[in-house]
């Protein structure tokens, strides 16, 4: 067992973080399971909700619900006001060029759904090529293989190392003429590493391939800036960035966006219906058939207002000194290997213990109110890389502590005392 | 309150370390390979009969502690009973962890017995159960491989 006060002198910034302050905002977290105080480490499963984007929620439909883009009354004014501002604070979040880069999805899946349906569809041939990672959520793997079976496009991997990095000399030689898609998640939801999104969009761009990035991962965890990244389509989820579930954002670069056919049809993607003819909206109301989950842009502009206001440099410089604090406690524990050992890496902890099944490992945490997540985490790919059926996952928000770590690692210790 | 000690009992915790009846049968009579597709658990079921009666059994795979302790106890409990008996045993054991007020004879079903505390906790019902879908859809006739979703 580690001693939790050697390392916390280690890591004298952890306290300048004003983490107790924050975690007031989150009505869940002071709750008891199983007669413990809830120690919540599944966060890159979905992130609990501040009482602000809770409120958010509440507010619309105690006062202004109505529907959007087609009442003249006031609550339906007041509801489109708050709907197209949020997508004003996402473009800002994410630093994209204007308000019709912002599209809103059901969540990431949807949005590379969107990608690949719609750009991919009209656009790929037979032998044309997508390139991937071993590294890939389901999401990011399903949507191009079915975009290869509609026409004939062939699937291509980058492989990863040991660490769990990708091997960028292979995606070089990966590159090439047939290459029409290259996408590559931001940060691994199973390895917690952070990927060259930069780099790899440059490579893509010099064999005029387009690049989407799945950034369920990284919106909680990073600055977005689109424009830095220069990737063409980037796609985050709400739930994971303190918002509501069932929302999320397709961002896409303009020229691209308006070169694309509607995904889906219906009511609000249109500017006029005739059985002759249909005149499709503009950008981004092309993308946006159907009355929206109106209460969850609203909720997720409340989330961005409130990531912003702690600050996400401030959030990911803290984050790094829990991965770090939890790392060197993780790696004193016997039997415990780390799944995951990339140099740039968000806080998300994958291990196996010697002796000891992840589900097994969960359910003994889970009785002192301790949550990870176990399992292959929508990552089968990565799990046959590295040999193993599964890991446990602890994965971690700004409002977790130094002292959860420790909690987390005295369980791991109750679990391998059961078994041994 | 639960208590992880009933869950991970000593018997569980020893199944699991030395899962009885472990291997491939050679060859076997009837195969059948069952996965939960949530967790990953795979095990493959080995069957030999006698007429309707059960003359060997064995499993081989991967799982958690739940799931390889109760094919390793499945296997001991049913070798040597009449397809039948075994189908009793089985209907038992899923009353046991599933029914709403089981009120089954804990006497009746012996070691298995041991594997009660996995009722209270729902998630993990399914690891007990797969290699008894499994054995049921082998039984049965089924030959495609059997998933718990």
């Amino acid at each position: 067992m580690i001693s939790p006060q050697v390392i916390a002198e280690d890591i004298g910034t952890v306290a300048d973080f004003p983490v107790a302050t924050y975690r007031q905002d989150f009505p869940i977290l002071g709750q008891t399971v199983r007669g413990n105080p809830l120690v919540y480490l599944d966060n890159a499963a979905t992130a609990q909700k501040p009482h602000q984007v809770i409120e958010a929620l509440d507010e619309y439909y105690r006062t202004y619900n109505s529907n959007i883009h087609r009442g003249v009354h006031t609550l339906s004014e007041v509801a489109t006001d708050a709907y197209e501002n949020a997508r004003r604070k996402i473009q800002h979040f994410i630093n994209a060029e204007t308000l019709k880069e912002i599209i809103f999805v059901r969540g990431t899946t949807e949005a590379i759904n969107l990608v690949a349906q719609s750009y991919g569809r009209s656009k790929l041939r037979a032998g044309d090529e997508i390139i991937v990672s071993v590294m890939e959520h389901h999401s990011n793997i399903v949507p191009w293989q079915l975009l290869c079976e509609q026409t004939g496009a062939v699937l291509k991997v980058i492989p990863i190392n040991d660490a769990g990095e990708l091997v960028m000399d292979e995606y070089k030689n990966l590159l090439g003429d047939k290459t029409r898609i290259v996408a590559i998640s931001h940060i691994s939801n199973a390895l917690g590493t952070i990927n060259p999104i930069a780099e790899i969009t440059a490579l893509a761009h010099e064999v005029n391939a387009v690049v989407i990035i799945d950034g369920a991962q990284a919106a909680p965890h990073t600055r977005l800036d689109v424009a830095a990244l220069d990737c063409d389509f980037y796609a985050f989820s709400g739930h994971k960035l303190f918002g509501p579930t069932g929302i999320g954002v397709l961002y896409g670069k303009q020229a691209l966006l308006e070169d694309m056919p509607p995904y889906h049809g219906g009511g609000d993607m249109i500017k006029m219906v005739t059985f002759e003819k249909t005149l499709y909206n503009d950008l981004p109301y092309k993308f946006e058939a159907g009355t929206p989950y109106i209460a969850g842009v609203i909720g997720l502009g409340a989330a961005v207002d409130y990531l912003t206001d702690v600050g996400v440099d401030s959030i990911r410089d803290y984050e790094h000194e829990l991965l770090q604090y939890a790392t060197r406690a993780a790696s004193t524990v016997p039997g415990l290997r780390l799944i995951g050992t990339a140099a740039e890496k968000a806080s998300i902890l994958s291990f196996v213990v010697d002796g000891i099944h992840p589900h097994d490992l969960g359910t003994i945490l889970d009785h002192d109110g301790i949550a990870i997540r176990t399992g292959h985490h929508c990552a089968m790919p990565v799990m046959e890389r590295y040999g193993i059926p599964a890991t446990a996952r602890a994965s971690f928000a700004f409002y977790n502590t130094t002292e959860e770590v420790d909690k987390l690692i005295a369980g791991i210790d109750k679990a391998i005392n059961i078994f041994k | 309150m639960f208590d992880l000690k009933d869950l991970y009992q000593e018997v569980i915790v020893d199944h699991n370390r030395s899962p009885r009846n472990f291997g491939e049968l050679d060859p076997p009579r009837k195969a059948l390979e069952g996965f939960n597709p949530l967790c990953g658990d795979r095990l493959t079921l080995y069957l030999n009969l006698d007429g309707e009666q059960i003359s060997d059994i064995k499993f081989s795979g991967s799982g958690c502690a739940i799931s390889i302790a109760s094919a390793s106890l499945m296997t001991d409990g049913v070798k040597g009973k009449s397809l039948q008996e075994a189908e009793t045993v089985f209907a038992d054991f899923h009353e046991l962890l599933t029914g709403a007020d089981a009120e089954i004879d804990l006497t009746r079903m012996g070691k298995l017995a041991v594997l009660a505390g996995v009722r209270d906790y729902p998630s993990r019902v399914k690891c007990a159960t797969l290699c008894w879908h499994t054995l049921h859809a082998l039984m049965t006739g089924y030959d495609a491989p059997v998933s718990t979703e």
